[in-house]
């Protein structure tokens, strides 16, 4: 337990828990549902950086388990009648299982390889939902409205999600940081910097990377069934949107990854000038060549991403910036 | 049954020439500097939209237009090569990845502003040739035929002329190339420039059987990666091969059971490929 | 699995061989190293010492033979499983994990190496570590930014930190100057003095003939002789394969 050691830890649990306390003083059901994207972001890029970040593997199908663990919680709840909460944790439990079931085959897959079979994931699970009759095939499913009466009605069950997916957010951020400096963490990130010799260490690197694998697949699978809870439907094309995959990993690679601050900062920073460009009459058309443009400044001049670049510059800012 | 079979199996096998072509392109650049070129899929379209354009405003025949896309994709090739990926050639692979992928998105972002989603389609005149059971469409033939010209094209500058063999020796190995006074810079802009080539010569032939729209590009990549991991990735050969494989399998499995299967098929397929013989069914070169 | 070895051995090395396609890396090489001893391993570019290492580690396994360590058959293993039954090595070719500190490299040893120690304990012993090869100034340095010199010492104190029963070297002398040699010379013999059991590959010869107690000669993955350095140095037909002159030899005796 040496993460709360770090002022880093407390800088991002406080930025985090800042978001939530102004939307619950303000009340602002705007402000709640632009901040529900935004923590609903951070929580993807973090998570992703687990993996990503910590041990080097590039998950092309971050998504996936967004859109499993979603789909999953929202069968339970619409087919099964089961209650928000328990849901929630079915789809992170189903998308840490599925996670253990890929990575014990795929993570044995170096570099390159690794990621192109997570891109055949992504696009093999998306065929088979569309296909998938309990999963309502390619129309989905949808929530009887009268599903929201148990949580005060549906206005009361925003409020309740975006507690739920506050609670995540911070839960992420303390687990991120409990990895990072734990003996686990010095195992993943030596897996990172060169694996054969972390072998040769000692390190056992597949029950590792699996475990790595598992925990970034949780929290995608429990922020999938609230954001599909608050949809109200599910549909194939919402749920696993390779695209998606990829601006997580354009969010962490923007912050910083294997950094904490990083990813939660870049998700951020990604999903506000996104929001903007969106809006914007002059870039809204262009949003996506510029995210583009963004994305190949970042890996051609910063490739540490903002925080990583900071942590070069003034060595001394190393244990606020971790 | 026997002939419906052997009908699909025609088509298939005619359409898996093509997409063998795209593929040779992303083995090829793969194969030269292991980059998996994320800006494949929309490179073709580019293919496609260059093709469309020609015909619906100059009226251009597509089989006309072909030479000049040739031309101008090779050198949209080493300009994306030049901007976006030398820099990052030696970094960790990821770094290319993204960058192939920020380039892909630029087209696309910058494509859906100019043309828009909506559909197009080349609409020449088609021909139609039966064949005992089978009907051959007179675009298909065409482009399956133009799909081996360019082929044994490739294989001649591979291994004919200098700059082929530059970079074959590239490829084997960068470092002792660069002792051998070949310039990695020129000889990997040329096979990324001709990698892309590959792309945008398939996507004008396939304009000319299905339309398309800006966004198609993601479909085709997808095949792309399928298609170099059954043949072996950085294996020209092997893509073609793994062009027809593919080729063949979407034609037949429709006959079997409901279309939307064949990409579960696929994806199930690659995956299981990579993780059982990475180096592809016919091995890596 | 037990294998029925004289307590004192702490490795046997059983016929082993190994292929690369049609290279025929080790042919049937055998040895027994007793613990607390030294032994060399000499043998032109290209005889298979590495390979060797590598098969006694784990990174895969060999075509023929058996690896008994600690009594334990461990042909096949695993390399990390091997680590965890107290081998450490270190490689040829440096390979610091670039991004981490000095310090969490030699920690990682210590936490993943056959005591399994925690974090705390870790930096403890790392701290212990990096003073006594002397890298304690740059603790909290990235690896990458050391030179090649101290890679090397950061390469041995990741190894050491494992507190391993067998020590694997891997050519810790190539690439330093004469002054950066003797003071690693030293490092080693003092590692002697506490009793850790040594299998070395050295190009520089008179470093090796004066710290080894045994000496094995590899030759295109042929074993051509085993002895004490003396009695290889005289032996004639590693003059022939390897040393050239007899006057090479002795030259390399004395420490030249």
């Amino acid at each position: 337990m040496r993460a709360w050691r770090y002022p880093a830890f407390w800088l991002t649990l406080g930025l985090v828990a800042a978001v939530g306390i102004v939307v619950f003083a303000t009340r602002s059901a705007t402000l709640r549902e632009e901040m529900f994207l935004l923590l609903m972001f951070v929580t993807l890029a973090s998570s992703l950086n687990i993996l990503l970040g910590y041990t080097g593997y590039v998950n092309f199908g971050h998504i996936v388990f967004f859109g499993l663990g979603g789909y999953v919680g929202f069968y339970l709840m619409s087919q099964q009648g089961w209650p928000l909460w328990w849901a929630t944790l079915a789809g992170g439990l189903a998308s840490g299982l599925l996670a253990w079931v890929l990575g014990a085959a795929t993570l044995r897959l170096r570099g390159a390889y690794f990621a192109l079979a997570t891109i055949g994931v992504n696009e093999a699970v998306r065929a088979f939902v569309n296909n998938f009759r309990p999963f309502g095939g390619p129309t989905g499913m949808s929530l009887n409205f009268a599903v929201y009466r148990q949580y005060g009605g549906p206005a009361n069950a925003l409020w309740w999600t975006f507690g739920a997916m506050f609670g995540l957010t911070l839960l992420v951020i303390v687990i991120s940081y409990l990895v990072k400096f734990s003996r686990f963490g010095l195992g993943l990130m030596s897996v990172r910097e060169d694996e054969d010799a972390a072998m040769v260490m000692g390190v056992r690197t597949p029950s590792m990377k699996t475990w790595a694998f598992v925990l970034s697949a949780l929290f995608p699978g429990m922020v999938g069934v609230l954001f599909f809870f608050k949809n109200g439907n599910v549909e194939p094309g919402d749920a696993f949107r390779l695209q998606m995959s990829i601006e997580i990993i354009v969010m962490v690679m923007l912050g910083g990854s294997g950094t904490v601050l990083g990813p939660a900062i870049g998700s951020a920073a990604y999903e506000r000038l996104r929001g903007y460009l969106l809006t914007s009459p002059i870039f809204k058309n262009l949003h996506l060549a510029f995210a583009g443009f963004l994305l190949l400044i970042i890996v051609l001049f910063v490739p540490a991403g903002l925080v990583g670049w900071l942590r070069g510059r003034v060595p001394r800012l190393r244990r606020v910036l971790e | 049954m026997t002939e419906q079979l052997l009908a699909s199996l025609t088509d298939g096998l005619l359409l898996g020439f093509v997409y063998g072509l795209a593929s040779m392109g992303l083995s090829l650049i793969w194969g030269v500097m292991r980059v998996i070129n994320l800006a494949h899929g929309a490179t073709m379209v580019l293919g496609m939209f260059a093709t469309y354009l020609l015909f619906s405003t100059l009226g251009i025949h597509p089989y006309v237009a072909l030479p000049i896309i040739v031309v101008l994709s090779l050198l949209f090739g080493f300009l994306v090569y030049t901007t976006a990926v030398h820099r990052v050639i030696n970094a960790p692979y990821l770094s290319t990845l993204l960058a192939t992928f920020a380039v892909n998105m630029m087209i696309i972002g910058i494509g859906t502003a100019v043309f828009t989603t909506t559909p197009r389609n080349v609409d020449i005149a088609v021909g139609r040739f039966q064949v005992g059971p089978v009907t051959l469409l007179s675009t298909r033939l065409v482009a399956t035929l133009i799909a081996v010209v360019v082929t044994a094209g490739l294989y001649l500058l591979l291994y004919r002329t200098r700059p082929g063999k530059a970079i074959r020796a590239v490829a084997n190995n960068r470092a002792a190339a660069r002792l051998m006074g070949i310039s990695a810079f020129r000889t990997l802009a040329l096979s990324f420039g001709l990698g892309t080539m590959l792309a945008a010569a398939a996507g004008a032939l396939i304009a000319t059987f299905f339309p398309f729209t800006i966004l198609s590009g993601a479909g085709y990549q997808t095949k792309g990666f399928v298609i170099c991991v059954l043949g072996g990735l950085g294996n020209p050969t092997g893509a073609l091969i793994g062009g027809l494989i593919l080729g063949a399998l979407e034609g037949i499995i429709p006959v079997f059971m409901a279309v939307n299967w064949v990409p579960v098929i696929e994806f199930v397929l690659f995956v299981l490929i990579l993780l059982v013989k990475p180096s592809g069914l016919l091995g890596a070169r | 699995m037990s294998e029925q070895t004289h307590p004192e051995t702490l490795l046997r090395v059983q016929g082993v061989s190994k292929r690369f396609g049609g290279l025929q890396a080790l042919s049937n090489v055998s040895f027994d190293l007793p613990a607390g001893q030294i032994l060399g391993i000499i043998g032109p570019n290209g005889a298979g010492k590495t390979t060797l290492f590598n098969c006694i580690n784990g990174v895969y396994p060999p075509e023929e033979g058996r690896i008994i360590f600690r009594g334990t058959n461990i042909t096949g293993w695993q390399s990390y499983d091997v680590a965890r039954l107290g081998l450490a090595r270190t490689h040829q070719i440096v390979r610091p994990l670039n991004e981490l500190t000095v310090l969490q490299n030699v920690m990682a040893g210590a936490c993943f190496g056959h005591e399994r120690r925690n974090l705390a304990q870790a930096e403890k012993i790392a701290d212990g570590v990096l003073e006594a090869v002397g890298l304690a100034k740059w603790r909290n340095a990235l690896a990458a930014s050391l030179n090649v010199a101290q890679k090397k010492r950061l390469e041995l104190a990741r190894a050491l930190a494992a507190r391993p029963y067998l020590l694997l070297l891997d050519e810790v002398l190539a690439g330093l100057n004469p002054t950066e040699i003797a003071e690693m010379v030293q490092v080693v013999r003092s590692l002697r003095d506490q009793g850790i059991t040594i299998l070395i590959i050295e190009h520089v010869m008179h470093a090796l003939m004066n710290v080894s107690d045994r000496v094995i000669v590899l030759d295109y993955g042929v074993q051509i002789a085993e002895g004490t350095p003396e009695e290889v140095a005289h032996n004639p037909k590693v003059i022939e394969a390897y040393l050239g002159d007899p006057k090479v030899a002795e030259r390399l005796l004395l420490g030249d």
